[in-house]
């Protein structure tokens, strides 16, 4: 049996309004999604049967994306462009399948290979020293922080920081389990109010990317 | 066309908890083109989100009306305080979560209110809504506002607000409503006459209250003397509206994003109830009993997990026990839905071996425990409230469950029952306590007893409509004599707040004089008296007193079978003398059969167009 299993990855973007959907309603949206279009879902054992499924990095609420990933454990394979047609014809407006791509059972989960995300900000109004604070942060050696009475450095986790053209500021933050930066806090750090930016998460880095 | 401001909502939802509560665009909502469409109904939940979408009643309703090329149905409930907050601070409408379209852009708001402590929120929502509150004050501009549901039985506490109220089965009677409505829109809305017109011809469709056409007096101890027509289109009473058989299963219901109170799909397999417990309200209400055919329930839950990716459905009814191919049923769905096993719930199980057997067919697939509800602790008080299940009963089927591996069981009883006394109260301690050893005898310390003790609240059109509720000393009495009772391992004991059950008990069978109270409890604040981290007793209590009315008078009097209540126009088909003779029974201690046997003449057959029970889970003939 478990040699026939089947191992895939669905890339997909949040958008619009489904940007505030928590981790946990997302995951249970992407579960009815997939029970809806009937793919042949493995599930764990024991009394409360869950489906085999990861999503590569939980996606805080409000922000939306697009190299979102989903990994995914199948009883039996399905072509890939099956799975797709399957699922577009089930997925709420505001989630969208980019690509599906079929990996080896043995490939390391995403979580443990994610090291990095990186995010546009756009911004309701750009102050005009941004540039000058934006090289103040990175000059600087440390950036100590506090998050839910936790301490810590943010500047490490800082792994590109850029003004870019029409308002919008690009950054490339640590993620995994050496420790994650939020880019909300760059933007306190940076003296902006995050209530008043969309953050877009671009793209997640993995190991096995280069 | 959007009305609220995409950008400006989004600033809004940045700074609230569980924002999707407003977002809408959920898997099968219904978005119709607004402008295109000749009649917008709003349904309305005076609760929040998570609430409002595990009602099965506003679920029907939005099938029955967007199946309908012409009309739309959209929702709205209740923001939560941090939202609220927002929305005046932006002057923002309350809107519904399809269009976005401000409460009062609709042609009708219809509310369902199946609880006492949503009544100051749905007050809260009007205002939201930026309508007036008071029917009188609404002018041809401003939507239809009507109510259904089981609170709709005795709607005289919020007859000023309301332009009509459904009494029965709201998808008995919605497109007539609408309809009536269309042509006074297509009429120009009445002419001169204006609303009155449309008012008096709503009273004119069985099943529909208008209460601005009635005049209330009073005599000077502050009963009711009496409650006249104002109008040859208003009938002197109310009847309630019933489907003959029930309409189709929605198979297509809204999922919510976030986790709804009961996140599952829902399958109601019968209406109504035969066993007769005399403080049920909904047993009284919704008769008579109507079963639907297992095959179109096994065909509606195939739809509805195909339609939704739900992984539970739960059976929905009064009695499940009572359906009449109820194994069959239970048994087939085990057999269809075996990988993955769907998790079917059960809820209102009856306390015997073979409901046990029924339960223990999705054995391995449960989440939560098993429930029953003996409802009282002595034989003699259970035959007082007719509730037809014996110590014996309960022990057998405790002894059935803890041998076949549940380990925790959880048990309803009330207080505060019309001739109860403080050994009835300490039977419930007995009982538990015999529960329990069973318990321990298969599973040790592993053993778990829930109790759950609720506060009986006499409710309109029940056999104990006259019953006083519990006073505040014995109330407190019975409670320490529970909780010293029930200091032991294994056993939980979790009761109602009093104040929160006195507030219940007067709204539900207050008169219109209450209106005033409750639009004072509101202006001083009162909202979401459903929740507890809310409800703050003292608006309620301090505008009683400004209106010079006394809680204990609607609560706490005993009542005669012969004065007039504040609910005897409105009629859900049983007769006022059968309630009369069922409490004389249950003075005497007698108990009444089931009625799926025998007819015991409750008056529903004559005052309704139904035929007797449809049972035998559609097998015709």
């Amino acid at each position: 049996m478990a040699e026939r299993r089947q191992r895939l990855w669905l890339t997909f973007a949040v958008e619009g309004s489904l940007r505030w959907l928590g981790h946990l309603d997302l995951f249970r949206a992407w579960e009815r999604v997939l029970r809806r279009a009937g793919l042949p879902l493995l599930y764990s054992q024991g009394f409360n049967p869950r489906p085999r499924m990861a999503m590569a990095f939980p996606l805080p609420v409000g922000f939306t994306g697009e190299g979102e990933l989903l990994d995914l454990l199948l009883t039996h394979p399905v072509p890939p462009l099956e799975v797709i047609h399957r699922l577009r014809a089930q997925l709420p407006a505001g989630l969208a399948l980019r690509g599906v791509e079929e990996v080896d059972l043995r490939t390391p989960s995403l979580q443990s290979q994610l090291q990095a995300a990186e995010y546009i900000v756009r911004l309701q109004a750009m102050p005009e020293d941004l540039a000058q604070r934006v090289q103040e942060l990175l000059a600087t050696g440390s950036c100590p922080r506090e998050r839910r009475g936790r301490r810590y450095d943010l500047r490490p986790l800082i792994q590109s920081l850029s003004v870019e053209a029409d308002q919008e500021l690009k950054m490339v933050l640590q993620a995994g389990d050496r420790g994650t930066g939020r880019p909300d806090e760059v933007l306190l750090a940076l003296g902006l109010d995050p209530g008043t930016a969309d953050i877009h998460r671009r793209k997640l880095h993995f190991a096995f990317d280069k | 066309m959007t009305i609220v401001d995409d950008r400006a909502l989004d600033r809004m939802l940045a700074r609230v908890q569980k924002p999707a509560r407003y977002t809408g665009g959920e898997w099968n909502s219904v978005v119709k083109d607004w402008e295109g469409t000749e009649v917008k109904v709003a349904l309305v939940y005076p609760d929040i989100y998570e609430v409002g979408m595990s009602n099965l009643g506003l679920a029907i309703l939005y099938d029955v009306l967007n199946s309908q090329s012409d009309l739309l149905a959209e929702r709205a409930y209740t923001p939560w305080p941090d939202m609220e907050a927002q929305m005046h601070s932006a002057g923002m409408s309350l809107f519904s979560l399809e269009t976005r379209h401000p409460l009062g852009e609709f042609d009708i708001l219809g509310f369902s209110l199946q609880y006492e402590l949503n009544y100051a929120t749905a007050l809260n929502i009007l205002d939201l809504g930026g309508i007036p509150l008071h029917a009188a004050e609404r002018g041809l501009e401003w939507p239809l506002i009507i109510a259904g549901g089981s609170c709709a039985y005795n709607p005289e506490p919020l007859a000023p607000f309301f332009d009509a109220f459904v009494i029965g089965e709201g998808e008995a009677v919605v497109l007539e409503l609408v309809g009536v409505v269309r042509e006074w829109k297509e009429e120009g809305r009445g002419g001169k006459e204006g609303k009155t017109r449309l008012l008096r011809r709503l009273a004119t469709i069985p099943g529909v209250y208008v209460p601005s056409l009635y005049q209330v007096r009073y005599q000077a101890d502050g009963t009711l003397a009496e409650v006249q027509p104002r109008v040859p289109e208003a009938p002197q009473v109310v009847v309630k509206r019933v489907l003959p058989r029930l309409g189709p299963i929605p198979t297509h219901p809204v999922l919510p994003f976030l986790q709804a109170i009961h996140d599952r799909g829902m399958v109601e397999i019968q209406r109504g109830c035969t066993q007769g417990c005399r403080f049920c309200q909904a047993g009284c209400i919704y008769r008579p009993v109507r079963e639907r055919r297992l095959e179109e329930i096994l065909a509606a839950v195939e739809e509805l997990l195909a339609n939704t990716g739900y992984e539970e459905v739960a059976l929905l009814s009064l009695s499940s026990s009572d359906y009449s191919r109820i194994e069959e049923l239970v048994r087939a769905l085990v057999e269809r839905y075996r990988d993955p096993p769907l998790a079917v719930s059960l809820p209102s199980l009856r306390t015997d071996a073979f409901s046990l057997g029924l339960a223990e067919l999705f054995q391995g697939r449960r989440r939560t425990g098993l429930t029953f509800a003996p409802e009282a602790g002595s034989q003699r008080l259970r035959d007082v409230i007719n509730k037809k299940v014996t110590e014996e009963d309960l022990l057998i089927t405790a002894e059935a469950a803890f041998s076949r591996g549940w380990h925790r069981i959880k048990l309803y009883f009330m207080i505060g029952l019309p001739t109860e006394t403080y050994e009835d109260v300490a039977a419930i301690v007995k009982l538990v306590r015999k529960v329990r050893e069973i318990g321990r005898r298969h599973h040790g310390r592993r053993t778990q007893i829930s109790v759950s003790v609720a506060t009986f609240v006499p409710k309109p059109h029940t056999p104990f409509q006259w019953c006083p509720l519990i006073g505040p000393e014995e109330l407190e009495a019975r409670q320490a004599l529970l909780r010293r009772g029930f200091r032991q391992r294994g056993i939980s004991l979790s009761w109602h707040e009093p104040e929160t059950t006195l507030l219940e008990a007067a709204l539900s069978r207050g008169d219109r004089r209450m209106a005033p109270v409750v639009e004072r409890a509101w202006r001083s604040g009162a909202r979401l008296d459903a929740w507890n981290e809310h409800f703050d007793a003292d608006h309620w209590w301090r505008a009683f007193s400004a209106e010079g009315l006394d809680p204990d008078f609607y609560a706490r009097r005993q009542r005669s079978p012969e004065e007039i209540l504040p609910w005897d126009h409105i009629s859900p088909g049983v007769d006022k003398d059968f309630l009369v003779a069922e409490f004389r029974r249950a003075m005497e201690g007698q108990t009444t059969p089931d009625c799926r046997a025998h007819c015991l003449s409750c008056g529903v057959n004559v005052a309704l167009p139904v035929k007797g029970p449809v049972l035998a889970g559609g097998r015709d003939g």
